[in-house]
């Protein structure tokens, strides 16, 4: 419970200030998802501030995306290691903040029967692309992830599984950590 | 099937904590699991709408969905409670583990049980991309910038917001198109816009 006091009362204001302009910035960048953003995050936190080191940065952002939880989280972390307690809320708020109103806004709109039309046509178009983009993420992931013909057959494996039958995801992953606890490469 | 009720405040914190926690690598196959086939509360092609705009719009895509679904269901309350059970249920059991990797990350076989596990998330994400293709309608129109979107942003690694903001008006107005081609004959409202070909 000390660290989490010392981290508190060690934070420096302005410092936190900076940060906190930066993810909300960020958070109105973030078309796509929060990882498009993470090149910029790197450059100011990282290049420009040293708030985080070059390895600390890759391992939490790698830790973040295995664990569960939404991929936002990485910014979880990064706010904690440049500045404590303070430093995450600072920055998950920042980066979730602005967005989020705007996404309450945009379907508190949409709920209005006036602007039915527009938003029907809004969200029929953009349907197939939304697709096209998922299965981009999966894609990119799957390249990422395939370090050999254990991973590949892994990846193929979950696909069939999720498709063909009723079999819970967490039970899938938690093969896939048994097969990889193997090392079998 | 009949209609299922609104869920309230407290559902929706359970349900979206479920999700978060569940959610290794990425955690979309689990909201649709969530609120398509369990739940039932919106159709995979409502689902796919809603994730649309959730995409297009900046910031994360899963609150995005979990901010405008809890919003719908149950107000301001619902989106509160919607985003607080899948951000932060989820950050406090992240920074157990980051804890627990700065202990024991060296350790072979974890970085081994790490490396399946992203291979396996890899594969659920392609897998709901699949489901959730198969939900579109099935014409060209549909199918055309998916493709175009796959090829460009996942095999070409272009970057995401132009390829959006190309894509995003060509959408739009082939979809206006088709729509005032599928009224034909029938008079349109003076108010609209003429198409270009009219000056």
């Amino acid at each position: 419970m000390n660290a989490v006091v010392d981290s508190i009362t060690a934070a420096d204001p302005a410092m936190l200030w900076a940060m906190f302009k930066q993810f909300l910035l960020l958070s109105l960048l973030s078309i796509g998802g929060a990882n498009s953003t993470v090149s910029e995050m790197h450059r100011f936190m990282v290049i420009e501030h040293q708030w985080i080191d070059e390895q600390r940065f890759t391992e939490l952002y790698a830790i973040s995306q295995a664990a569960p939880g939404p991929n936002v989280l990485f910014v979880a972390l990064f706010g904690l290691e440049a500045a404590g307690f303070l430093g995450l809320a600072v920055a998950m708020f920042g980066i979730c903040g602005p967005s989020s109103l705007l996404a309450l806004l945009l379907e508190h709109a949409a709920a209005d029967p006036r602007n039915a039309r527009w938003m029907g046509l809004i969200k029929r178009s953009l349907a197939p692309m939304t697709v096209g983009l998922v299965l981009s993420t999966g894609v990119v992931l799957a390249q990422g992830a395939t370090t050999g013909w254990v991973t590949a057959l892994l990846v193929a494996a979950t696909v069939i599984a999720l498709i063909a039958t009723r079999w819970h995801p967490l039970l899938l992953i938690a093969v896939g950590a048994a097969i990889g606890a193997l090392q079998l490469n | 099937m009949s209609t299922t009720p609104p869920p309230s405040p407290g559902r929706l914190f359970g349900e979206f904590a479920r999700v978060g926690l569940s959610g290794f690598g990425g955690v979309l196959p689990f909201v649709r699991r969530a609120v398509v086939e369990r739940n039932g509360w919106i159709d995979d092609r409502g689902f796919t709408e809603l994730l649309g705009v959730a995409q297009v719009m900046p910031g994360p895509n899963v609150v995005n969905l979990a901010v405008m679904l809890g919003y719908r269901y149950a107000g301001v309350r619902g989106a509160l409670f919607a985003f607080s059970g899948l951000v932060l249920v989820p950050m406090a059991l992240l920074l157990a583990i980051v804890y627990f990797y700065y202990r024991f990350g060296d350790v072979a076989g974890v970085r081994g049980a790490l490396r399946g596990m992203m291979a396996v998330s890899a594969g659920l994400i392609l897998a709901t991309g699949f489901k959730l293709a198969t939900g579109l309608p099935r014409h060209v129109r549909a199918l055309v910038p998916m493709v175009v979107a796959l090829i460009a942003v996942g095999f070409l690694r272009l970057p995401l917001v132009p390829v959006v903001l190309i894509l995003l008006p060509l959408c739009l107005a082939l979809e206006w198109w088709a729509g005032r081609r599928a009224a034909g004959g029938e008079s349109v409202p003076s108010e609209e816009r003429r198409p270009d070909r009219d000056r």
